[in-house]
């Protein structure tokens, strides 16, 4: 059938995988058409919350750097060398660079 | 007639049109406009002649100036001398991607450098690369091979330094020509050392010839470690950030193509000029290696960039890695049983992720532009809602994001899957890998557009002008319907590359049958 991809170890078609999400998310609907219909956003339900500070909408924008700040911070050990290793500087780029040759040759020329 | 000399047409066309652009831009700038967007989209009309005729009737081989491949002497000695063109599988593959996307990057590129000065030596240049990436992917001759390399090198690091106004284009442009450079030396040197030994240049010629010599050896380590950094394997890949997130947002979508021109030329090295000659084992762990390591460090170096193009370049890093994967498994199980068991489907799925990967980080990449262009601004710290004002961006952003991260139903998902079921036969821990890095990558993407395009609107922002809208609609139609038909994309594409770089012999006998 169009559309079905063999990948080696078995099928993967996009049109079904679409279907059973247009199913799933009948049934989701269905279920949230249940819900109640009274929660007003309104008044203080409206206004921005964050960690208990009562904010201006403008100011609560979790701004790209502080994302993933907590995974980062646990991973300081391996980001510390990396970053450490990309210094910006041409001479460095071009180390790497003899030092790869250098490890493909061996490797490869079994010299 | 046409369909004779199509090779030949589609490097000789932009080529030519390169260096007419800068006299017809003394006319008007919307002429030169319409005459490059209009040289490349007949261009992609000779590419998908071409695309047929190699689909149809298999490998084409066209001979400047002459009929037969090689000259015969009084003696019987026989030898292709000629500038000889082999167009398979692999390169029409590649040849489409560089069509479509230099063709889409023109059009984008209309209104994004309208304000700007110098544009005829934009234009000429972004036709002098697509030539030379067409070169790269044609040739059939090293030493001709060297010379594209050279001309998309050229005029890839002057687009990247296109603006100089801000200090950082014009030393992402150094750093960039200086490693290219370096490249091409290592390039030039392992043709020198080739021909010194075999007195020839032709592709097929050497592969029918090589013995894998200590010189040879010394000739494939250059080779790899010139091409490899070209396309942005780690830890070569430090220029990558520099000249993605500083050239225009149109040339870092034909940056892609451009590395992807390179890991062509390395694909083509290994399985075409060395093939079973080399130790297949060992040279595809390497490669499976600097696949591991491009896929990871880009991945996770991603997460920590605040600067929108930055980021997404670490990411295209990244997904360079998955293409070394799929190869490098391929050619490490080339000539044994497991070749047939899963090497070839995680080729396929590798080279499936080629095409798919210049669609989607082409697209991003495009975004990012429209982004820059409507607010000004380039780090992520300073953007917030711009989905209340951007929503054709933010969607097509929506359709790059998950293809770049293999979500289904997009095209990344696709390739991916063949990726991971293939290379979990070969080495489960690789395709473990492959998947914390595509919920990494995922994880990254998430970030923009947290950052970027939800919360409350902070800044006044331009609205995008059509042709750019029309660039980023092309681009993830594309994608979708890859990921809707990735069946079809893979038998009449995929599959012919694959054989086209496993089956040595048919490229050998293309051109040494008929010399």
């Amino acid at each position: 059938m169009i559309g079905t991809l063999e990948t080696g170890h078995g099928l993967w078609s996009a049109l079904y995988w679409l279907l059973g999400l247009a199913v799933l998310s009948l049934i989701v609907y269905f279920i949230y058409s249940f819900g109640g219909k009274t929660v007003k956003a309104s008044g203080d339900k409206g206004k921005p919350f964050l960690s208990g500070n009562e904010m201006v909408k403008e100011e609560t924008h979790v701004k790209a750097s502080n994302i993933y700040w907590g995974f980062t911070e646990t991973l300081k050990s391996y980001y510390s060398p990396l970053k450490g290793g990309h210094t910006g500087n041409v001479n460095d780029y071009v180390s790497w660079f003899i030092v790869v040759l250098a490890i493909v040759l061996i490797l490869a020329g079994g010299l | 007639m046409i369909n004779e000399h199509l090779p030949a047409l589609i490097i000789g066309i932009p080529l030519l049109a390169a260096f007419a652009t800068p006299l017809i831009s003394k006319i008007n700038d919307k002429l030169r406009n319409i005459f490059v967007i209009g040289v490349l989209g007949v261009t992609l009309c000779l590419v998908g002649l071409l695309a047929l005729n190699v689909f149809e009737n298999g490998i084409f081989v066209y001979v400047m100036g002459a009929k037969s491949t090689g000259l015969s002497l009084p003696s019987g000695y026989r030898m292709p001398i000629r500038i000889i063109l082999e167009v398979d599988g692999m390169s029409i593959l590649m040849a489409i991607i560089t069509s479509i996307v230099s063709f889409l990057g023109a059009i984008y590129s209309w209104a994004f450098v309208e304000k700007e000065t110098g544009k005829d030596k934009y234009y000429t240049l972004l036709l002098l690369l697509t030539a030379g990436m067409f070169g790269m992917e044609f040739t059939g001759d090293m030493f001709n091979f060297f010379v594209f390399l050279e001309i998309t090198s050229i005029a890839a690091c002057g687009l990247i330094g296109f603006r100089i106004n801000r200090g950082e284009s014009g030393e992402a442009a150094f750093k960039t020509m200086v490693l290219y450079t370096l490249g091409a030396l290592f390039v030039l040197f392992a043709v020198g050392i080739l021909y010194g030994q075999y007195d020839a240049l032709n592709i097929a010629t050497l592969a029918s010839r090589i013995q894998y010599t200590m010189l040879d050896k010394i000739a494939l380590g250059l080779l790899i470690a010139g091409l490899a950094m070209k396309a942005g394997a780690v830890p070569m890949h430090m220029w990558v950030p520099d000249a993605y997130a500083e050239a225009p947002a149109p040339i870092s979508l034909i940056l892609v193509v451009n590395t992807q021109a390179s890991l062509y030329g390395l694909f083509r090295v290994l399985f075409t000029l060395y093939g079973v000659n080399i130790s297949t084992q060992t040279v595809g762990w390497i490669i499976v290696i600097l696949g591991v390591l491009s896929m990871f460090v880009g991945v996770t170096m991603a997460l920590i960039q605040s600067k929108l193009k930055r980021l997404i370049a670490y990411g295209a890093v990244s997904q360079i890695g998955y293409m070394l994967l799929g190869v490098g498994v391929g050619l490490a199980t080339l000539s044994t049983p497991a070749l047939q068991e899963y090497g070839i489907k995680a080729m396929e799925g590798s080279i499936f992720h080629i095409i798919n990967d210049a669609m989607y980080k082409g697209l991003l990449f495009l975004t990012a532009g429209a982004i820059i262009y409507c607010t000004g601004k380039r780090n992520l710290n300073e953007m917030s809602g711009l989905a209340h004002d951007m929503k054709f961006t933010s969607i097509f952003f929506i359709i790059g994001a998950g293809a770049i991260a293999g979500l289904p139903p997009f095209n990344g998902f696709a390739s991916k899957l063949i990726i991971y079921e293939s290379v979990y036969k070969f080495n489960p821990i690789l395709s473990v890998i492959a998947i914390l890095v595509s919920i990494l990558t995922l994880a990254i993407f998430v970030k923009i557009f947290q950052s970027a395009f939800l919360g409350p609107k902070l800044m006044n922002v331009k609205k995008e002008p059509k042709s750019m809208i029309f660039a980023m609609l092309v681009l993830s139609v594309i994608v979708i319907a890859f990921g809707l038909f990735p069946d079809v994309v893979v038998d009449k594409i995929v599959s012919p590359a694959v054989n086209a770089l496993i089956n040595q012999m048919d490229y050998i006998a293309a051109i040494l049958g008929g010399t």
